[in-house]
């Protein structure tokens, strides 16, 4: 996977009043393909992806440095936070569905970027709920709220927002904490199928997660990068790294 | 001996705890039951006094849809509470006017837009505003909006629908603003996260995803609001007016805010007092019937009914709301 680099995060330090988050992280995340982050509990792994999107503004007493590049201009120093966030899709672990028919949660999106004609928005929502394996199951019932699907439902949902305004980076956060296997499983397919044309950060506390996903795969731990290597590798019995070792077989401790 | 004593004092102590223990409880289930009974108490009671009039008098065209209002004329005696209920009506519809605006525009601010010590400053701003007496609201319209109205509009007198509405809507405006911040701050985060990362700025976030998410409770606000401008009193009777007027015509403008009115609540505050029930006053004098009284009594029922068909109608829609959800 030698494609040129999408992200670049360089020297990033994130402190949450006195608690530090991230050390001064410095990583390349390749353009399409699946880049995953695995590490324990307040590893800062959330945090990272935070940062992509700056949505880690809005945590009190949040403080940055460092640098996280998109295509090498720095998030920090853009000057239009929308339009930043407009280009990268994001998941959280909990399903939200916002108070809206399953249509108009996908149609969000486009609309607040000013698709008006119908028969445009009705191709988007299409499309985005097939990308995210759901249509089949709401196609009759685009009208009714979305906050009434099930849990799985939702989260598929989520992933169809997230891409309605076609981003080029999509940060899943622990997206199958609050969903069944099988769910899981398609949604999994439905990345596999995505990163052709995406960038994909896919943050998991499932190790097995990242070794069935990740092009690359990156561990995470005490805010620090321990290491970043195919995922071959990573899981390999021979990683390079001792504390990698002991994570992902589970005797991390 | 001793002992014998202190025998006693304990079995004492332990029959004073069981007491105390049974007092409290009733006590309870008496605060409990008692703003039921207040209600029947007083729906029994204002029926009570008004029912002979429903009985011997009362007839539903002559008293909802006539204008005229002469309970005391001698020749002429005439119980229409049509005016009434139109300057009730247009004073509410005027106060809503200026209230929701303002009040659901005051919540949205203070749970959106601004930092937390201008909220700070700002609440305690709005709960002093539903701290005024409705007295020195009624004073304000009388001897402040007056004045100024006359000046502004040209309008004959300043005691009019414009007059009482506004001030009635700044009254009701605390209380829509306490509930609609209320019910804001209780959508969920999550909801704002998600609609943030999708690239929502502040108003997009507000107008597609906050609103829309609280609406119940919102709805909720105005309607609490709706029920304290229909129930004032005080401030109305001092700032509309107090004439008995429509303010409505057939040809346009439909809607006349410089004219006065009076309304409901304050012909029952005005004239209650000067109505003499059936056993007072000096024999003969007075009318042998009271029925100027009862009336009055038969306005309460209608006020009642009134707000009874608003908490209701509120009741259905949040709970329709809820239902969609």
């Amino acid at each position: 996977m030698v494609n040129n680099v999408k992200i670049e995060i360089r020297g990033l330090s994130v402190s949450y009043g006195l608690r530090p988050a991230l050390h001064g992280i410095s990583l390349d995340i390749p353009a399409r393909g699946i880049f995953a982050i695995i590490g324990p509990a307040n590893s800062g792994k959330s945090t990272l992806l935070k940062c992509v999107n700056r949505t880690v503004e809005f945590e009190r007493g949040a403080r940055v440095r460092g640098e996280v590049r998109i295509d090498g201009v720095n998030v920090f120093r853009s000057g239009n936070v929308y339009a930043l966030r407009r280009r990268i899709g994001m998941v959280f672990p909990l399903p939200v569905g916002l108070p809206l028919s399953v249509y108009d949660n996908v149609a969000y999106a486009p609309r607040m970027a000013g698709l008006r004609d119908r028969r445009a928005l009705d191709d988007v929502v299409e499309r985005c709920l097939r990308q995210a394996a759901l249509w089949e199951e709401v196609k009759d019932r685009l009208t009714s709220l979305g906050t009434l699907l099930s849990g799985g439902q939702q989260q598929r949902l989520t992933i169809a927002r997230a891409l309605s305004h076609d981003p080029e980076i999509l940060c899943l956060d622990e997206f199958s904490i609050a969903i069944d296997p099988v769910t899981t499983m398609r949604i999994e397919d439905v990345l596999t199928q995505l990163k052709s044309r995406m960038t994909i950060v896919l943050v998991t506390n499932l190790v097995q997660q990242a070794r069935r996903l990740g092009d690359l795969t990156c561990f995470l731990n005490r805010g620090e990068v321990v290491q970043v290597d195919r995922t071959a590798m990573i899981f390999s019995d021979r990683p390079g790294n001792q504390l990698t070792y002991d994570y992902t077989r589970g005797i991390f401790g | 001996m001793g002992g014998a004593l202190k025998q006693t004092l304990q079995t004492l102590r332990r029959i004073a705890s069981g007491l105390s223990e049974r007092t409290i409880v009733a006590l309870i289930h008496l605060c409990g039951i008692s703003a039921i009974v207040f209600v029947f108490g007083i729906f029994f009671f204002v029926f009570r006094e008004g029912s002979p009039f429903l009985r011997d008098i009362f007839d539903f065209r002559s008293f909802f849809l006539s204008e005229e209002w002469h309970p005391t004329s001698v020749v002429n005696r005439r119980y229409g509470i049509l005016a009434l209920l139109a300057g009730t009506g247009s004073v509410t519809v005027m106060a809503m006017l200026v209230a929701i605006p303002f009040g659901l525009g005051t919540a949205v601010f203070l749970s959106q837009f601004c930092g937390r010590r201008t909220r700070e400053a700002l609440k305690i701003m709005v709960e002093l505003l539903a701290a005024v007496p409705s007295v020195v609201w009624g004073f304000i319209g009388l001897m402040v909006m007056n004045p100024l109205i006359v000046r502004l509009t040209g309008a004959p007198i300043g005691l009019n629908v414009l007059n009482a509405g506004i001030v009635v809507g700044l009254m009701s405006a605390p209380i829509i603003v306490s509930i609609a911040e209320d019910a804001i701050r209780a959508v969920p985060d999550t909801y704002v996260e998600a609609a943030e990362a999708l690239g929502a700025t502040r108003w997009q976030l507000v107008y597609r995803v906050v609103l829309p998410a609280a609406k119940s409770g919102l709805l909720a606000a105005v309607l609490l609001g709706v029920g304290r401008a229909v129930g004032e009193t005080m401030a109305v009777l001092m700032a509309t007016g107090h004439s008995i007027h429509i303010p409505f015509t057939a040809e346009a403008p439909f809607f006349h805010p410089l004219e006065s009115v009076r309304t409901l609540t304050a012909t029952i505050a005005a004239e209650l007092g000067e109505a003499p029930r059936l056993d007072t006053g000096p024999g003969g004098i007075f009318p042998v019937e009271a029925r100027h009284y009862q009336s009055l009594f038969v306005i309460g029922m209608a006020l009642f009914a009134i707000t009874f068909l608003i908490s209701v109608t509120a009741d259905l829609i949040v709970k329709g709301i809820r239902r969609k959800a």
